[in-house]
């Protein structure tokens, strides 16, 4: 087993141990912290993928806007009534059985999975001699440029849409 | 060199802790969260098959789901606060009003 296998075990079974943290924890705050430490080892995983930019998206945009977003939803919220309830449903049997169900999906069909014949021309070679930036740039606004437009139209409605909803009426 | 396999039981094992998640907790911004987690199991497993198949297609398509995912949050979290303004609960058995 290499250096590298090792560490990769370690992420791997922290963001699975953080990932169930925050599905188990009562405190909604605390959830939202364990789903900190759960993207800041995904971001790491991206690390292992020669995915740098990614890493730096994850970072900035989970951890620096989505969860500040939660928590700032959790405290405008008042919750205290809520901790004193049950944290589940009454069929969560139901839920895990379904779970275990999927796992065992996802291995069953691992057998089956092969790895294209042919692989691409992006391999690590070209994008160190180019550069991650623009290697990701030049797919990105050449042949994807479509859906990239799209995307923007998607946060521009979404900007929209929030005010709309969260705003109080006005009588 | 860590193996294909690997990154993809991580993915699978992420996204069905998701999907618990989403199943068995009553609060609602707790499921939203279970939603983030599924997502980013799919982004692992698309990462991986980037790498490996050498196309950097997967990346873009990565981006795209974390600029939806951003979108999807801004979103979800102004519909809770327009649902705790009606009805002061977070607990998604007791929002029942539209069931037959």
């Amino acid at each position: 087993m290499t250096t590298l296998q090792i560490f990769f075990i370690y992420f791997a079974v922290m963001t699975t141990l953080s990932s169930i943290l925050v599905i188990t924890r009562k405190n909604a705050v605390h959830s939202v912290i364990w789903m900190l430490v759960l993207f800041v080892h995904i971001a790491a995983i991206y690390l292992f993928l020669n995915a740098e930019l990614l890493a730096a998206i994850q970072i900035i945009v989970y951890a620096g806007a989505i969860l500040v977003l939660y928590l700032f939803v959790i405290m405008l919220l008042n919750l205290r009534e809520e901790d004193t309830k049950k944290k589940f449903l009454s069929q969560w049997p139901l839920g895990l059985i379904t779970g275990v169900v999927f796992i065992m999906f996802f291995i069953l069909i691992l057998g089956k999975i092969t790895v294209f014949p042919t692989p691409g021309k992006y391999s690590v070679e070209f994008i160190k001699s180019e550069g991650i930036m623009m290697t990701i740039g030049k797919v990105l606004y050449t042949e994807y440029l479509l859906p990239f437009e799209v995307v923007s139209l998607i946060l521009l409605v979404a900007i929209i849409g929030a005010v709309v909803l969260a705003k109080k009426k006005i009588s | 060199m860590v193996p294909l396999s690997w990154y993809i039981v991580l993915s699978a094992v992420v996204f069905s802790i998701g999907v618990v998640g989403f199943l068995i907790r009553r609060n609602i911004i707790i499921m939203l969260i279970s939603i983030e987690i599924m997502l980013n199991a799919v982004n692992i497993s698309l990462a991986a098959f980037s790498h490996y198949l050498q196309d950097i297609r997967g990346q873009i398509f990565v981006f795209f789901v974390i600029a939806v995912a951003a979108a999807e949050v801004a979103i979800g979290l102004a519909l809770i606060i327009a649902l705790f303004r009606n009805k002061p609960t977070l607990n998604v058995d007791e929002i029942n009003i539209m069931k037959w």
